[in-house]
């Protein structure tokens, strides 16, 4: 039943919302904001792999690289002209900000590309596959767990080995002390959106890789995502969002597998019912953070 | 080295601060004494640029203060313990430390820091790789005082250092805060336990609602003010 294909297929799943979730989670542990407009940081990055695919651009790599670059850009601008000049306002504000960006941005593509959903070019790579001990897997899935984990060790390392990361976490705690101590606090803000776009930018590579094409509204669902991963793992910390990424996606794997098909349409349910049972036992989700419910000011 | 002159300040419709002067030699051991809701940890908070003061004029060795942020603040030379500790609970107590000398940025420098640090506490060192939240209130003290030593402050602001400490702790703190008196660094210290702050500070003030009511030697404040009272908050001025 757990081929080897399936059982690579669920962990690509979960790596994958392992990153999403942490996109996330990056800029709510300083903001305390839950940035909806990061769901349209995945959409910007994924019109870009179309447009420079319809203009003709190539190698592959340089339309992901430059994907990645634009989401990472315009997370950051977001920061500097939208989300400063309210971050010291009420949580309403910085919410409605928020959503703002993001309608912003979706309805930006709506008007300048089109509603409809539009093919992107992907790698060669992403449709060849493997065989490993007589299953044939996905080199896509193969592709998504080694960048993730790849990612996931280098942030590892820069969240405990640099002074940078080591300001990120503190400031994620108790941002006031961390200012008095000297770190700036633009730059620690700028440098959460910062990886939080570059991380919304590798997402979509693999996310759009999976669909083949993107439109407006591709953000919605990755954000969802995000939002349930790091709720299940715990709003405070890094590591919550990834034990939360990984269990949606094993879970969401699993679903699949096991429902019957009548009851496929209705996974969400399913998954949304699992989601509530952990809640009720791990009200704070399964991973206890340090990060304390400060807002910046 | 630091000056204040007539500083207002606010808490949204609350008046914290009403017009308080008080200055700072270098060198000096300087006290704040008063009930609590005085206003000694607001004075604190406005010095270090967390609070803005609505009226008055800071200076720090001759350079204006207000409109700084807590981190330009620390770059000129003054760091604050505030009351709390306010250590970072998962960081370790080495990545603590190394926050700490954030401002300096000097790897060499750091290394021999940390060691400073680790000889004048020795706990710390035996809990370098510990996270600072399982240090106990006593260690968490020593371990937010350390993290502001790294910065090498020329002013050293410490806030209610021995709230919540059983008393054996309390003469610790006491005895370090000497020390590093003794050692040369100024100080200015908020204090609950006005008895002891007192036998050590070179002068104090004191604080009622937001005002200086008193200021002087620790002798002077003695003899003209009810020290009993300040801890019940009915302390009266020129008992004498």
């Amino acid at each position: 039943m757990f081929t080897l294909d399936f059982v690579i297929n669920a962990i690509s799943l979960g790596s994958l919302y392992a990153i999403i979730a942490l996109g996330l989670v990056i800029v709510y542990g300083i903001l305390k904001l839950v940035n909806y407009a990061y769901g349209e940081l995945i959409m910007i990055a994924g019109y870009m792999l179309f447009l420079l695919g319809s203009a003709g651009v190539s190698p592959w790599i340089i339309l992901g690289i430059t994907a990645v670059f634009t989401a990472t850009l315009v997370s950051y601008l977001t920061e500097l002209v939208a989300f400063r000049p309210v971050r010291t306002k009420s949580m309403t504000a910085i919410l409605v900000t928020s959503f703002a960006v993001s309608t912003l941005l979706q309805n930006l593509v709506l008007l300048i590309v089109s509603p409809r959903s539009r093919a992107v070019p992907l790698p060669d790579l992403f449709a060849k596959s493997v065989n490993i001990l007589g299953s044939d897997v996905s080199m896509r899935n193969i592709l998504t767990i080694v960048i993730s984990l790849a990612l996931l060790g280098a942030l590892s390392l820069l969240m405990k080995r640099t002074i940078l990361g080591i300001a990120l976490r503190a400031a994620a705690e108790n941002f006031t002390m961390t200012r008095m101590l000297g770190v700036p606090a633009n730059m620690v803000i700028s440098v959460a959106f910062i990886l939080s776009g570059f991380l919304a930018g590798v997402v979509a590579l693999f996310w759009v890789g999976r669909s083949g094409s993107v439109m407006p509204t591709i953000g919605t669902a990755p954000l969802l995502i995000a939002f349930v991963a790091c709720v299940i793992g715990g709003m405070n910390s890094l590591t919550g969002a990834v034990v939360g990424g990984y269990i949606y996606g094993i879970i969401f794997s699993l679903l699949s597998l096991f429902l019957p098909q009548s009851l496929l349409d209705y996974r969400d349910a399913f998954m949304f019912a699992i989601v509530i049972l952990i809640l009720l036992f791990k009200p704070e989700g399964l991973v206890k953070g340090g990060y304390v419910p400060e807002r910046v000011g | 080295m630091l000056v204040l002159n007539k500083i207002h300040a606010r808490y949204g419709a609350i008046t914290a601060l009403r017009g308080i002067s008080l200055k700072v030699e270098e060198g000096e051991l300087v006290a704040l004494i008063g009930v609590n809701g005085a206003g000694k940890s607001t004075t604190l908070s406005t010095i270090a640029g967390v609070l803005k003061p609505v009226q008055g004029e800071i200076q720090f060795q001759g350079q204006s203060l207000v409109g700084k942020s807590p981190e330009q603040i620390i770059r000129l030379g003054i760091a604050m313990v505030p009351e709390g500790r306010d250590i970072f609970p998962s960081l370790t107590v080495e990545e603590n430390l190394r926050l700490g000398a954030y401002t300096r940025n000097n790897r060499t420098e750091y290394k021999q820091d940390l060691d400073e640090m680790f000889e004048l506490f020795p706990i710390l060192g035996k809990r370098m790789n510990q996270p600072g939240g399982t240090l106990s209130g006593g260690e968490q003290q020593q371990l937010a005082i350390a993290r502001a030593l790294m910065s090498h402050p020329k002013l050293l602001m410490l806030d209610e250092p021995s709230l919540g400490l059983a008393p054996a702790l309390v003469d610790q703190i006491f005895e370090l805060v000497v020390n590093l008196h003794n050692r040369g660094v100024t100080i200015l210290l908020v204090e609950q336990n006005v008895e002891r702050t007192l036998d050590i500070a070179d002068r104090a003030y004191l604080m009622r609602t937001g005002k200086i009511e008193d200021e002087g030697t620790p002798q002077h404040l003695r003899e003209r003010v009810d020290i009993e009272g300040v801890y019940l908050g009915d302390h009266t001025p020129d008992k004498a």
